[in-house]
């Protein structure tokens, strides 16, 4: 509990000082609406065009979920086929990360044109920019296991099924688990650039399209609003897949094991 | 040169040389033979191919020339401890020593048996839910070890195993190795660069020049079964430090 608190504390003074001081100089300046609304006023915005903002709220997670979900199987899943073989590593890798550099604004447009629907093709990029991670981390770490413990298993003559599922799966959880932890804000930039690329020809409104809808007729603080929900989002998101890697790691991994007072 | 143990050897290197990628020359004419039940140490300075020979043994690494010839039943006939302890850290005490068994497949209501029993012959069976990262450096070795005997292997080969433990640690698990070796009755190969545990734990001593490793002399050691702690401060120990000793500063001179 102690501990929660001293990692919750400080930020919140930061935030609860930074918004205290934002509100003052709007107020103090007369600064219009248009410009910056006060923090005080996107609260208000919230609140009163939630009815508006939640089911866009939804529909931008939901993208956000499937499209992390299938970047980690999938990208899991090519770790495990590309260490499978140099060849194989070799043959495909530069693929990954050609689709990686690649700037999902440039697709997106394209994807949506080919693709008819267009929530599949939303998740489709949220899903291309958080894939990587994943992938390139579970490579990595299928490729750190101990080679003492390889060494073990090929003197127990095992097949390399077993040796992916006793040593190397287990040995990759960590980098997997880190992979995951920067894909999951990557899935939901992903699917906020795909929604404003489809912009109001988008059939599914998500957040993003409330902001752009927001900015064209000049309603600012509504705007703001949609962004803090997004902010909060990519939070709970990170503190979610911190969490899920704590729970996995806490008995055995140092970045994950307490050091209480150790004994010798 | 001795006589050739009377038994069927369980491992022979016949004339092994053994040439790395790079060039490197670890072994040259290697003869050797193990016998079971013996407790054979390979003694010599560090660099000296002692590992590459134990891991020819393992069937870790094949021969340039010459021949290694295992009359070895399975590949579960042999248990390897390495210089680290080389535990699973995801795994708890009891799973780690598991591992060789659920390889095995063997009925899990057997591998609990066989574990339980294991831990217990270790004095680990205090330990069976721990992570290796909360064990001493001595207790993970004991892990280590506990998991090469647990599929009863005929030929258990430990490569430097203590070298990184505290001496007071180093001698309990020399005693422990004596005791394990006497009560399962297996073949036991372990390479060490001390003169001293090795005139404490050997049936035979073979002792390697410097790289390209080939051996240069065999001792011996004709010394009471159960060896004690009356044993390391007894002439015949010291007639066999010294003895080794000799054939080692030779092994170094010749190089």
């Amino acid at each position: 509990m102690k501990r929660t608190l001293a990692n919750v504390l400080p930020p919140a003074v930061i935030a609860v000082l930074v918004l205290a001081a934002w509100e003052a100089v709007v107020r103090l300046r007369h600064t219009p609406e248009y410009l910056l609304p006060s923090p005080l006023r996107i609260a208000a915005a919230l609140r009163d065009d939630w009815p508006m903002l939640y089911p866009s709220l939804l529909q931008t997670l939901a993208i956000t979920g499937e499209a992390l979900l299938a970047a980690a199987l999938l990208g899991a899943g090519l770790a495990v086929l590309l260490i499978q073989a140099k060849w194989i590593e070799r043959s495909l890798f530069p693929f990954a990360v050609i689709l990686q550099v690649t700037p999902l604004v440039a697709i997106a447009p394209l994807l949506l044109i080919w693709i008819k629907d267009v929530r599949f093709a939303l998740v489709l990029c949220a899903f291309l920019v958080a894939f990587f991670p994943v992938a390139a981390n579970t490579t990595l770490g299928l490729q750190s296991a101990d080679h003492h413990l390889l060494d073990l298993m090929r003197l127990y003559g095992s097949s390399r099924w077993k040796v992916l599922r006793f040593v190397r799966l287990p040995s990759a959880l960590p980098y997997f688990l880190g992979g995951l932890r920067i894909s999951g804000g990557l899935s939901l930039i992903g699917a906020v650039v795909a929604e404003f690329v489809a912009g109001t020809g988008g059939a599914a409104s998500g957040l993003a399209y409330r902001i752009l809808e927001a900015g064209y007729t000049l309603q600012i603080p509504r705007m703001f609003a949609a962004l803090a929900l997004l902010a909060g989002s990519g939070v709970l998101l990170y503190a979610l897949l911190s969490g899920l890697s704590h729970l996995l790691l806490r008995r055995w991994h140092e970045s994950a094991v307490r050091r209480e007072n150790r004994q010798t | 040169m001795l006589p050739a143990p009377p038994l069927k050897p369980v491992v022979r290197l016949h004339q092994v040389t053994k040439r790395f990628a790079g060039g490197t020359e670890a072994l040259a004419g290697l003869d050797l033979a193990v016998a079971p039940g013996e407790l054979l140490a390979l003694l010599g300075p560090s660099g000296c191919g002692k590992s590459t020979a134990l891991r020819l043994m393992a069937g870790l690494a094949e021969p340039t020339t010459g021949s290694v010839e295992r009359r070895l039943p399975d590949p579960h006939s042999v248990g390897f401890v390495f210089q680290e302890p080389t535990l699973m850290p995801w795994a708890t005490v009891e799973d780690n020593v598991a591992l060789p068994l659920k390889l095995l497949g063997l009925p899990r209501a057997e591998i609990r048996r066989r574990v339980a029993e294991r831990l217990e012959r270790l004095g680990l069976d205090g330990f069976a839910r721990a992570y290796p990262r909360q064990l001493s450096g001595g207790m993970k070795m004991r892990v280590s070890i506990a998991r090469a005997l647990a599929a009863q292997p005929r030929l258990l080969l430990l490569d430097e195993p203590f070298a990184a433990l505290d001496e007071i640690t180093r001698w309990r698990l020399n005693d422990e190795l004596l005791d394990l070796w006497r009560a399962e009755g297996l073949a036991v190969v372990f390479v060490t660069h001390s003169v001293y545990e090795s005139a404490y734990l050997a049936t035979r001593i073979a002792v390697l020049s410097a790289r390209p490793g080939r051996i240069v002399g065999e001792i011996a050691v004709d010394a009471p079964s159960p060896r004690g702690a009356d044993y390391r401060g007894s002439e015949a120990y010291l007639r066999t430090c010294r003895a080794v000793s000799t054939k080692l500063a030779e092994a170094l001179g010749e190089s």
